[in-house]
């Protein structure tokens, strides 16, 4: 009797809460549709809604089919996917290493996977499926490379991102180099490895970033409260109850090879991965699991990214650059707030 | 107190060396200069007999006619081999002054943005202000240096602690980061200059002239100037801002004038190469073990030693792509990326 005035407050608390998480969760899926339809709609030149759904349907539609079929959609598509990767990959690191500074973009993870993509594609000419595998392995290299290096009594976050700089410094060192060697590369092409891009997308790319995003996002999925319990520290995720090196095994795993098949397929395009988790963060205010958040926002953030880079800028930018401009102010924000927070991540 | 020396200094006294040894090892390292240098004329990614060497030369001296392809390829490597010694020079003294103003074993004018701050400002100078002249550009690149060098020491510095080694270093990276996709967007855009996006993010002394060089000269010499001047001063630094007050220096004074002279070398040369990068780190650490702490040896052994580094790095990067050739920015951070990463590993990480 006495307890229930408080169990009722509670238990009307979580319901509102969880309201509140699938409304958010919902107005922002809405909102990622919205995106969708709009680049399907509005290119260079408005195609009317009718038309772009008969193109949908597989209907052959005279112009219609060329520009949303073969342009519009595959790179929207693309988008959505590599977004997705890139929102949900960069999000597990920030929360297994408890710091937002800790993106597979900014501790070379990323930079690993674009350097063995250049390497597949341009010095073994191979192609497709290939070049994501090769990329993701390459991703869990240099994953394991930096835990290894910055690993002396356990790993200080710190030291470990900073170790992520050194070895992606060398990376992207040995990409400009290939790239270098390559001489029938074009600007387009190479911007594609150096900042990421979506030009000249094709569905068929789509399929193996398809099969990443359900295989490792599900595994993600299904570790996804051992995850967040492992943002209370690692001794009271063990006390309660979760396998603690299992997990971030599985994490890790899952979340490289989600940010380097997109990255195969994309290009390492800039903080996504390093932006997503702390606007969801911002938006969820503390309620529930980033990820599908994070995941949807990642989406909005390339196809945004690639609309303005396109279409609302004065001149073209590949998708890469746009974000990167909007991510480094917000870096170099959050070195100056966790710096004046002095304990904190 | 002892940030500023590494800790392996720190737990043994460094011996006073005798000014015998140091002497030794100086006209070692002007001895292996000059060896670079010729190494630098005679090797490259084209194979030229001595005689069209020498006639080269030869011609450089006396003016005379270039006979044959060999002959105007060394003809080449000459002004080349004089920016990279320069350019060496510039960023190891240049990293040791950064080393020592800030009493930060991890400074470096590439991984504290500098480099990078001087490459965006040259970018924006040209794509927005349509600034042509080799001085116009030299002038921002060293407006962009200053600016981010005390951008990201006040970044680095904010919060409990001040600029410790790792915020600092921290900081300059991801503003190395910001600034590099800044300049992609600036650059892109204009075609006409968008073919050298590579030559944005990754320095070289490929491209040299004499003309070149002597338009960056006199930036350099009142870098080398102020820099070498203030190897007493940064000593006094090295004791900690009270002693050096109560030996009577005025720290504040000491630190910005010691900072502009590694302004004025780190923009000069970005202006002309590009960002290079780790080599400023390298460097004093090397110099360091040869020479030990004190200034007054550390910083002229650091200008040669960067020169030394920076030659032999560029006939590496000329020498294992044959027959194209590997910007030197590239090896330098093949070279310098596995030291940072040593030295960060060998830090006692407090902030977390």
């Amino acid at each position: 009797m006495l307890l229930s005035p408080t169990l009722d407050s509670i238990i009307d608390n979580r319901r509102r809460r969880a309201r509140r998480r699938s409304l958010v969760i919902g107005v922002l899926a809405v909102l990622l549709v919205a995106m969708f339809a709009l680049t399907l709609l509005l290119g260079q030149s408005f195609t009317p809604p009718e038309d772009v759904i008969r193109v949908l349907l597989g209907e052959q539609v005279a112009g219609a089919s060329f520009t949303v079929g073969q342009l519009r959609l595959p790179r929207a598509v693309l988008s959505i996917l590599a977004g997705l990767s890139f929102g949900l990959g960069g999000v597990a690191f920030q929360i297994m290493l408890r710091n937002p500074l800790a993106s597979p973009d900014i501790i070379g993870i990323s930079s690993g996977a674009s350097a063995a993509a250049v390497f597949a594609i341009v010095v073994l000419s191979l192609k497709g499926p290939l070049v994501s595998v090769i990329a993701v392995a390459a991703g869990l290299g240099v994953a394991l490379l930096v835990y290894a290096l910055s690993f002396r009594n356990g790993v200080a976050g710190m030291r470990l991102i900073l170790v992520g700089i050194g070895v992606s410094a060398m990376l992207d060192s040995f990409i400009a180099y290939v790239l270098s060697r390559a001489p029938a590369w074009t600007l387009q092409e190479a911007m594609r490895w150096l900042t990421g891009s979506v030009n000249g997308a094709q569905l068929s790319d789509a399929l193996p970033l398809v099969l990443a995003v359900v295989a490792f996002g599900g595994l993600l999925a299904s570790r996804a409260r051992d995850l967040d319990a492992l943002k209370l520290g690692d001794d009271t995720a063990a006390a309660l109850g979760v396998g603690v090196v299992r997990t971030r095994v599985m994490v890790i795993v899952a979340a490289v090879g989600m940010i380097a098949s997109a990255t195969a397929v994309a290009g390492p395009i800039a903080f996504v991965a390093f932006l997503s988790g702390p606007i969801a963060a911002r938006i969820m205010e503390n309620n529930g699991s980033l990820l599908i958040p994070s995941a949807l926002i990642g989406a909005m953030l390339v196809l945004a990214g690639d609309y303005c880079g396109q279409f609302l800028l004065p001149s073209r930018y590949p998708v890469g650059v746009v974000t990167g401009a909007l991510g480094a102010p917000y870096l170099i924000f959050l070195i100056v707030r966790a710096n004046r927070t002095a304990n904190s991540p | 107190m002892t940030a500023g020396r590494t800790e392996a200094s720190a737990r043994a006294p460094v011996p006073e060396r005798s000014r015998r040894a140091r002497g030794l090892s100086l006209a070692a390292l002007v001895a292996i200069l000059a060896a670079l240098c010729a190494l630098s004329v005679a090797i490259g990614t084209r194979a030229i007999p001595w005689a069209d060497i020498v006639a080269a030369l030869e011609n450089q001296v006396l003016g005379g006619q270039v006979d044959n392809i060999g002959q105007a390829a060394v003809a080449v490597r000459i002004p080349r081999t004089l920016l990279a010694l320069l350019a060496g020079a510039a960023l190891g003294l240049a990293g040791a002054i950064m080393q020592g103003v800030t009493r930060n074993p991890l400074a470096d004018p590439g991984i504290l943005g500098v480099n990078m701050g001087a490459s965006l400002a040259v970018a924006v100078g040209i794509a927005w202000f349509d600034i042509s002249s080799a001085h116009a550009y030299i002038v921002a690149a060293i407006l962009g240096a200053g600016v981010s060098a005390v951008f990201v020491y006040v970044i680095g510095s904010l919060g409990r602690g001040g600029a410790t080694p790792l915020k600092l270093a921290l900081a300059g990276a991801a503003t190395s980061v910001a600034f590099s996709s800044l300049v992609i967007a600036v650059v892109l855009p204009r075609a006409d200059i968008a073919g050298g996006v590579r030559s944005w993010q990754i320095g070289g002394v490929g491209g040299a002239t004499f003309d070149r060089i002597f338009h960056v000269l006199p930036f350099l010499a009142a870098g080398f100037a102020i820099g070498l001047l203030s190897a007493r001063r940064l000593n006094s630094l090295a004791l900690g801002d009270e002693l050096a007050a109560g030996l009577g220096e005025r720290v504040a004074m000491a630190r910005a004038v010691a900072a502009l002279g590694a302004v004025l070398l780190c923009g000069a040369t970005t202006a002309i190469c590009g960002p290079i990068g780790f080599l400023g780190l390298v460097v004093p650490h090397l110099g360091r073990l040869l020479v030990g702490v004190d200034h007054r040896w550390l910083l002229p052994f650091s200008a040669l030693g960067g020169a030394c580094l920076l030659l032999a790095a560029d006939i590496v990067g000329r020498i294992i792509a044959r027959p194209a050739e590997l910007d030197v920015g590239i090896v330098t951070a093949f070279v310098g990326a596995p030291v940072f990463i040593w030295m960060v590993r060998r830090q006692r990480v407090h902030e977390l």
